[in-house]
């Protein structure tokens, strides 16, 4: 089967919001990125629920990560990027002319697919956030350190050595350290970029347990290629896929349990039924 | 089975034989050459032990050397000399070395960093001689007079190309996602580099040092046209007649630096060409001891390494 | 895509139409057996039943299968949990079919109160209606399914004619109550198993559109 499919009138059908539940935290209008002359992403419009969890799905190239990684503005570190459109954190543009990336980057945190822990012992991980926005005192350090390692449910198990290497721990307690760096530094929204890929299954069932905590304090966005997962762990799930362009489209944004069960794009029926790509 | 399977399974037993003759055969065979590839090393090792192993003891290590026709005496000063060049060149070549290094891990295809590879590459091939005599027309001259200091650039010079690679080749080998990870935390760019690249790539960093290290600690020609040679050098002695004087830190410091010095290379370089036959013997001694140090900084080196993986990996 | 669970999904499928033709042969063969006062015949057709119900639980334990192993989403999904509950109204009906089986055979010697006229005209409508929506649940035709709980009016006018054509007998001589009941609930029986199809029809567009919609029988079925 084609994984290029015809883009319809159908796209009537595709709303960016989904009524009823609460604010908008991260809102994207009329997205596009450009990579040098080629258009990866092309007229995305999304509204992402506050303290709800969002997942992104589609086939693999459809633009997910790209898309993810313009609400951070990672996609600034690959030379030749370019972004037409606004993307919103709570009303202001972060791609307006004149705002601080580093700010961006604080309030927006990602976890990507492979953990990778810096080489410095678990506290310095940590720590390592905090210290870069002037966080000094050993006592305050302390405070941040055991509060985020709690929220990514992994103090029991590291509260013993602090000072040992990050790489010193297993798969999923490397992802879970890299959930507590990127909380250090009390973002907003969290990122999440295929986290549990790499993990064995029950260090991923652990991962989603922790994001049902977590989501009730942060926006969480949740790029997957397992749509069983998206399923379980997300409110609200977006679908994706590329256009005869290549550009990667929104076709449908719904809650999790309408997409899942009924559907109304059949692009996305057939990709969740597992009748394509 | 099917036909292919049948066919397949033929002359099973005989083609196991084979193989296993066929094993046998290429074990031997490069285990033999294996052995012929080791003998150079091992000769030069077994020879320079017997023929210097005599004239080893503690004397050889803390005495200045006699007067010509007198027995006895030790090659403290090129020990010393040798050390007070290697600590500079290492002190000249390793900040611009590694800095450069980065600039070229981080912008590769900029004018800068294209020339700056190929340059690296140019300047590993210059041979040493022609460093001793750019060492020499740029800083002996101009001064005045041969030093420790002009050794310690010469040296510098041979030893950036191999940390500049080395460097750039470790900092490639740190994943992206570290870095990826710094910056989504909104650290800077010279941040991630210092707090977290550089710690990352550092045991690879080390090894290059260590290795451009080595190499430079045995060159002989550039020492020639920079330190000259001082017999008379004593570290231990500058620094009691500073103190005596009264001079600052300082002022002994740059008096060590800003005079010829002996260097093991070159002793050795003396003495085997004269015609004394204690000399000779001393010459052998000198070659045993610069031997070693080029082993024990290797070994250093890799033990070193070894203890910080096991360390990293907790 | 997906051979693999598409031919599970299609054997499920021919199950569930065994299962129907199952049914509508009984309903078909106890009506039958009653008006033929076939004792033996009900006997059979009682022991009959047992088949339907592990037919319906060998559908059911299919069904949970592919749930817990193939993930099914939205349209599979709902073509999944409907299966399930059809086969459970199917085995419903098959118990309607099994207790006019029992009347029969309760009434033992005494004749049937009236000739049996309506009651087999509401078995054969009642039987093809079955017939008929089960092919539009395997075909997932909407248009038919919407369509057939209509003729749900039939079996009721006629269950509605039974029962007054029984009540003249019971008023004339209250004594016949007990013969006039045993009709009177093999009627109802048959009422009910139509009644059961138009459960079937909805399910068929439950399938197709996600939606749970009843189709009424006083005109709302059409559009």
């Amino acid at each position: 089967m084609d994984m290029e499919m015809k883009m319809e009138i159908s796209e009537s059908v595709y709303k960016p919001i989904v009524e009823g539940d609460g604010q908008a935290k991260v809102d994207v209008k009329n997205l596009a990125v450009y990579y040098s002359k080629f258009r990866a992403l092309a007229d995305i419009n999304l509204s992402v629920h506050e303290q709800k969890i969002t997942a992104i799905i589609g086939p693999s190239g459809c633009g997910k990560s790209t898309l993810l990684r313009s609400f951070n503005r990672m996609n600034d570190l690959t030379p030749g990027c370019r972004v037409q459109g606004a993307i919103s954190l709570d009303g202001e543009d972060i791609y307006a002319p004149g705002v601080d990336v580093v700010d961006i980057r604080r309030r927006v945190g990602m976890v990507f697919q492979r953990p990778n822990p810096f080489p410095k012992s678990i506290y310095g991980n940590v720590a390592y956030g905090p210290r870069l926005y002037g966080i000094r005192r050993k006592s305050d350090l302390d405070e941040i350190v055991e509060k985020s390692i709690r929220q990514a449910a992994l103090w029991d198990e590291v509260k013993d050595k602090l000072h040992q290497s990050g790489l010193s721990l297993s798969g999923g307690q490397q992802q879970r350290l890299c959930i507590a760096r990127a909380l250090a530094v009390e973002p907003e929204v969290v990122l999440m970029d295929e986290p549990a890929s790499a993990l064995d299954p029950i260090s991923t069932l652990r991962i989603e347990e922790l994001m049902q905590d977590l989501k009730k304090e942060y926006t969480i966005i949740i790029v997957t290629h397992n749509m069983q997962q998206a399923a379980r762990v997300s409110d609200y799930t977006a679908m994706m896929m590329i256009d005869d362009q290549r550009a990667g489209r929104m076709i449908e944004y719904d809650r999790t349990n309408t997409i899942f069960t009924r559907p109304k794009d059949k692009r996305t029926e057939d990709y969740v039924t597992g009748r394509f790509g | 089975m099917s036909h292919f399977a049948e066919l397949m399974d033929r002359n099973r037993v005989s083609r196991g034989r084979q193989r296993k003759v066929a094993n046998a055969t290429m074990l031997s065979l490069t285990g033999l050459v294996t052995a012929l590839a080791l003998i150079p090393l091992f000769w030069i090792i077994g020879y320079v032990l017997i023929r210097g192993g005599k004239n080893i003891n503690l004397d050889f290590f803390i005495h200045l050397p006699r007067p010509l026709g007198m027995t006895g005496g030790g090659v403290l000063s090129a020990i010393e000399g040798t050390l007070v060049v290697t600590f500079l060149a290492a002190l000249f070549a390793i900040p611009p070395g590694v800095l450069a290094a980065f600039y070229a891990a981080r912008y590769p295809n900029t004018p800068l960093g294209v020339v700056l590879r190929f340059s690296t590459d140019v300047l590993s091939g210059v041979p040493s001689i022609v460093v001793g005599l750019f060492a020499y027309s740029a800083i002996v001259v101009p001064m005045g007079h041969y030093s420790g200091l002009a050794g310690g650039a010469a040296l510098a010079v041979i030893m950036l190309p191999t940390i500049i690679r080395t460097t750039e080749e470790m900092l490639k080998l740190v994943p992206a996602t570290l870095r990826e990870a710094s910056l989504g935390l909104g650290a800077p760019e010279w941040k991630t580099s210092l707090s977290v690249l550089f710690p990352a790539a550092s045991s690879g960093i080390v090894t290059g040092f260590l290795l451009a290290l080595a190499r430079a600690a045995g060159e002989t020609a550039p020492l020639l046209m920079t330190t000259l040679g001082n017999e008379r050098f004593d570290i231990g002695q500058i620094f009691r007649a500073g103190v005596q004087g009264h001079k600052s830190v300082f002022t002994i410091l740059w008096s060590i630096v800003n005079q010829p010095v002996d260097s093991l290379p070159l002793a050795l370089w003396k003495y085997a060409q004269q015609p004394y036959p204690e000399r000779v013997q001393q010459a052998w001694a000198v070659a045993l001891v610069l031997m070693l140090f080029v082993l024990i900084v290797n070994i250093s080196a890799r033990v070193w390494i070894q203890n910080r993986s096991r360390r990293m990996k907790g | 895509m997906r051979k693999t669970f598409e031919i599970e999904i299609q054997q499920l499928k021919d199950e569930l139409l065994l299962m129907g033709s199952m049914v509508e042969q009984q309903i078909m063969d106890s009506v039958e057996a009653l008006r033929k006062r076939d004792i033996e015949a009900s006997h059979r057709i009682f022991n009959e039943d047992a088949k339907i119900n592990s037919k319906r639980f060998g559908i059911e334990e299919q069904v949970m299968i592919l749930i817990a192993t193939q993930q099914p989403m939205a349209h599979d999904l709902r073509l999944l949990a409907s299966i399930l509950e059809v086969s459970a109204e199917l085995e419903r009906m098959g118990d309607y079919a099994k207790g006019i089986a029992t009347i029969n055979i309760r009434m033992g010697g005494e004749p049937p109160i009236k000739p049996l006229i309506d009651i087999p005209r509401m078995a054969e409508k009642a039987s093809g209606m079955l017939h008929r929506a089960l092919t539009a649940f395997i075909n997932e035709d909407v248009e038919s399914a919407k369509a057939i709980p209509n003729e749900d009016d039939e079996v009721d006018a006629l269950y509605t004619q039974v029962y007054r054509e029984l009540m003249t007998f019971v008023v004339a001589d209250p004594k016949n109550i007990d013969r006039a009941n045993f009709l009177l609930w093999t009627a109802h029986n048959l009422e009910r198993f139509a009644d059961r199809v138009t459960n079937i029809c909805e399910r068929t567009v439950f399938i197709a559109t996600g939606e749970h919609k009843e189709i009424g029988t006083s005109g709302d079925g059409s559009m």
